[in-house]
């Protein structure tokens, strides 16, 4: 399969290894902040390639995994009435919210419906005008094009029963947000791919200046994660700290102005509370005021409600890559896919998932 | 800018579901978790122990197999398949792995009011086409109907009987370390087919389900005099989760090769668009033979003589149990392979 499987050859990614050992002189941490690279590194064993020097750090990238409890609560609450279809991708109804997660409350006869696009729930608000649509807009700056998208063909079509509830939330406030914590370590970022193709590097460029760090811009197929893994040491090494890009078949620094204009004209920039880190400071997006009708938060009147999170789990020191997910305590006991503490590990792209996923064995 | 002290936050864990969630159905670990807890439990007698596709069942020194499935598949039709025919490939299958000759099946329908007659006809002559190819009768069935939104359509139960042979024996408990693993052909089909037929998914080519029956392929390896441990076939959780019931209920360890295990290149470009296993992808043709190490070279050729073999590969080991019930080499070293808890999810981006 073209894209795929050259990027997946087991020989080129032993002689990435071997190029990565060589340039290695001494320890380095670095974070990868996609949840889909988080995956491709644990179940590609991409961290066992590596020489012990190199630390890999997993970073927040799973929009699943940051979405706020209250936005999940407010989800159920509109599943559960009885005029709402409450849309939503699939990996988001496993999500705990305060009590229960949407698949509960799909069996509690919520109308919840996993589709595959935004647009799915448009045209589905279109075949049903006597009920409210409303689909759960997550993700991070990757969907947020086709979900502004959706909400500008509604409106087009004047549909007054399509709403979103927005969850967006945006990577270079949450990359700042971890590099100026106290307890950072990371030293270089491998950044989302994807959310770059989209956006473009320039965001990039201050922060990598600002805190000193190298930024690769990198795919998702293994051999993608060990170049962008090698770029990094190599500026590291040089004591550079610029931004650079690996997945150059993806990623044009302007990004796509089509897409960012879209985003633009339907969103605004807010702060928004990610999970397991706490509000930050425009590390979100919220419908732009014209736009404002579509917001399902305030059409369902939801607006004001919060909720105060027992404190216990540390799903938000595996999303800032304080600990692995094997380091905390209820990993693989108290907490497994079957029965999570949180969000980690029942989202397909949380770091926790991953690991217990594609949990290794050191004898052969 | 970032909090002085990271706000760690921790939802309430969902431990148990008070209602069924649709994850029960998926042939995962949650899935096997009510079956224990509710079922055996419950109706608990030494026939379960055996825990393989069918009961056998002795009697006056005839040794019999009996099973039951039902079929909620939705769409009724798709790409290499119906619900009928299914209804009867399906109950065929789980009969032939445990050893035995397929005989007779019934059929229970319950239809949803508003279903049109015109659609019972065809599934109903589905399942007779079936049923001759698979050389079985469909003796004794029941009709109910169901009040419109009751039903998503109509619903198959088909119970099945057949008899096994002297001398043929299919248990997990037989498995033992050496055993080659053999499947019978690439896998990932059947459940990427009705997948794209229910969402609309229009890929290039269609892709249609492994849908057959398996009832002659199996007796050609018993025929062949061959040492066949255990035989099983993969259906909802994919290879996966027959491997993991198998290693569970054998007690021992079974070590695979991801890159020995066939897929077609379609059913690959389909998960990976989706963010799906393969692995974890339902079949409705496949089976995994567990064979003494000696008699692995004829079982190979036996199976790929046969039309629903002729893919037919070794792709692993049975060992002593280790770190887990199934473990894969793969790209980076050796990872465990677990049964999924639910469904597989298409993932967001």
């Amino acid at each position: 399969m073209r894209f795929v499987d050259e990027y997946r050859d087991n020989t080129h990614a032993e002689r990435f290894a071997r190029a990565i050992a060589r340039i290695t002189t001494r320890p380095w941490s670095i974070m990868e902040v996609c949840g889909g690279q988080t995956h491709a590194i644990v179940r590609f064993g991409i961290d066992q390639l590596l020489p012990d020097d190199i630390t890999l750090i997993h970073g927040p990238g799973c929009p699943v995994c940051v979405t706020a409890v209250e936005l999940i609560d407010k989800a159920i609450d509109i599943a559960l009435r009885p005029e709402a279809i409450l849309c939503s991708f699939g990996d988001m109804v496993r999500v705990p919210g305060s009590h229960k997660d949407l698949q509960a409350a799909k069996a509690e006869g919520g109308d919840v419906r996993i589709v595959y696009s935004p647009l799915d729930a448009v045209r589905l608000a279109g075949d049903e005008p006597d009920r409210q649509v409303v689909f759960f807009a997550v993700g991070f700056e990757t969907t947020a094009p086709v979900n502004a998208a959706a909400v500008a063909q509604a409106a087009r079509r004047g549909l007054d029963n399509f709403s979103i509830l927005v969850a967006h939330v945006r990577i270079p406030p949450a990359i700042e947000a971890i590099l100026s914590g106290p307890d950072n370590r990371v030293q270089a970022l491998i950044a989302p791919g994807h959310v770059c193709a989209v956006m473009g590097t320039s965001e990039y460029e201050a922060i990598a200046t600002q805190y000193g760090v190298p930024i690769v811009v990198t795919g998702f197929e293994p051999l993608d994660i060990l170049e962008g893994i090698h770029m990094c040491i190599a500026q590291l090494e040089h004591g550079a700290a610029k931004v650079e890009t690996q997945y150059a078949r993806g990623v044009r620094p302007q990004g796509n102005a089509t897409a960012m204009a879209l985003m633009n004209e339907v969103f605004t920039v807010v702060t928004r509370k990610w999970r397991g880190i706490g509000e930050i400071p425009d590390g979100g997006l919220a419908l732009a005021d014209a736009y404002a009708g579509f917001d399902a938060e305030r059409r369902f009147g939801l607006v004001d409600y919060t909720v105060t999170e027992p404190t216990e789990c540390l799903s938000g020191q595996v999303l800032q890559g304080i600990i692995k997910p094997h380091e905390c305590p209820m990993f693989g006991g108290r907490c497994t896919p079957e029965h999570p503490l949180g969000a980690t590990m029942v989202s397909a792209e949380g770091a926790c998932a991953a690991y217990y996923r594609y949990r290794r064995v050191s004898a052969a | 800018m970032s909090p002085e002290t990271p706000q760690f936050t921790c939802p309430l864990p969902v431990q148990q579901y008070a209602n069924v969630v649709l994850a029960h159905g998926a042939g995962g670990n949650l899935m096997h978790r009510l079956i224990d807890d509710v079922f055996v439990k419950v109706f608990a007698n030494p026939h379960q122990e055996a825990d393989h596709d069918s009961a056998v069942l002795e009697h006056h020194g005839v040794r019999f197999a009996f099973t039951t499935d039902s079929y909620v598949v939705h769409p009724l039709f798709f790409p290499g398949g119906d619900i009928g025919s299914l209804a009867v490939y399906g109950t065929v299958n789980d009969l032939a792995v445990s050893g035995a000759r397929p005989l007779y099946l019934s059929a229970g329908f319950i239809l949803e009011e508003g279903l049109p007659v015109e659609t019972l006809h065809r599934v109903t002559q589905s399942m007779q086409a079936a049923a001759q190819r698979a050389g079985v009768a469909i003796v004794t069935g029941d009709t109910k109907v169901v009040e419109r939104g009751k039903g998503d359509g109509l619903f198959i139960n088909t119970a099945g009987i057949g008899i096994v042979p002297e001398g043929v024996s299919s248990l997990p408990a037989q498995v033992r370390p050496g055993d080659a693993v053999l499947l019978n052909g690439d896998v990932g089909r059947h459940g990427i087919a009705v997948m794209a037929a229910r969402e609309g998914l229009a890929f290039e080519t269609t892709i249609e389900s492994d849908l057959a029956p398996l009832a002659d392929l199996v007796a050609q390896l018993f025929d062949a005099g061959l040492e066949v441990h255990c035989l099983r076939d993969c259906t909802r959780g994919g290879l996966a989760s027959a491997l993991n019931e198998i290693a569970k209920t054998a007690g021992a360890g079974i070590t695979i090769d991801e890159k020995a295990i066939p897929v077609l290149e379609d059913v690959r470009g389909a998960c990976e668009l989706l963010g799906l296993d393969p692995l974890h992808v339902a079949n409705e043709g496949r089976l995994v033979a567990f064979v003494a190490p000696g008699d692995a070279d004829r079982a190979l050729e036996v199976m790929r003589r046969h039309p629903l073999g002729g893919d037919a590969t070794v792709i692993g080991t049975v060992t002593e149990r280790t770190a887990a019930p199934v473990l894969m080499k793969t790209f980076g070293g050796i990872r465990i392979l677990d049964m999924l808890s639910g469904d597989q999810l298409p993932r967001i981006c």
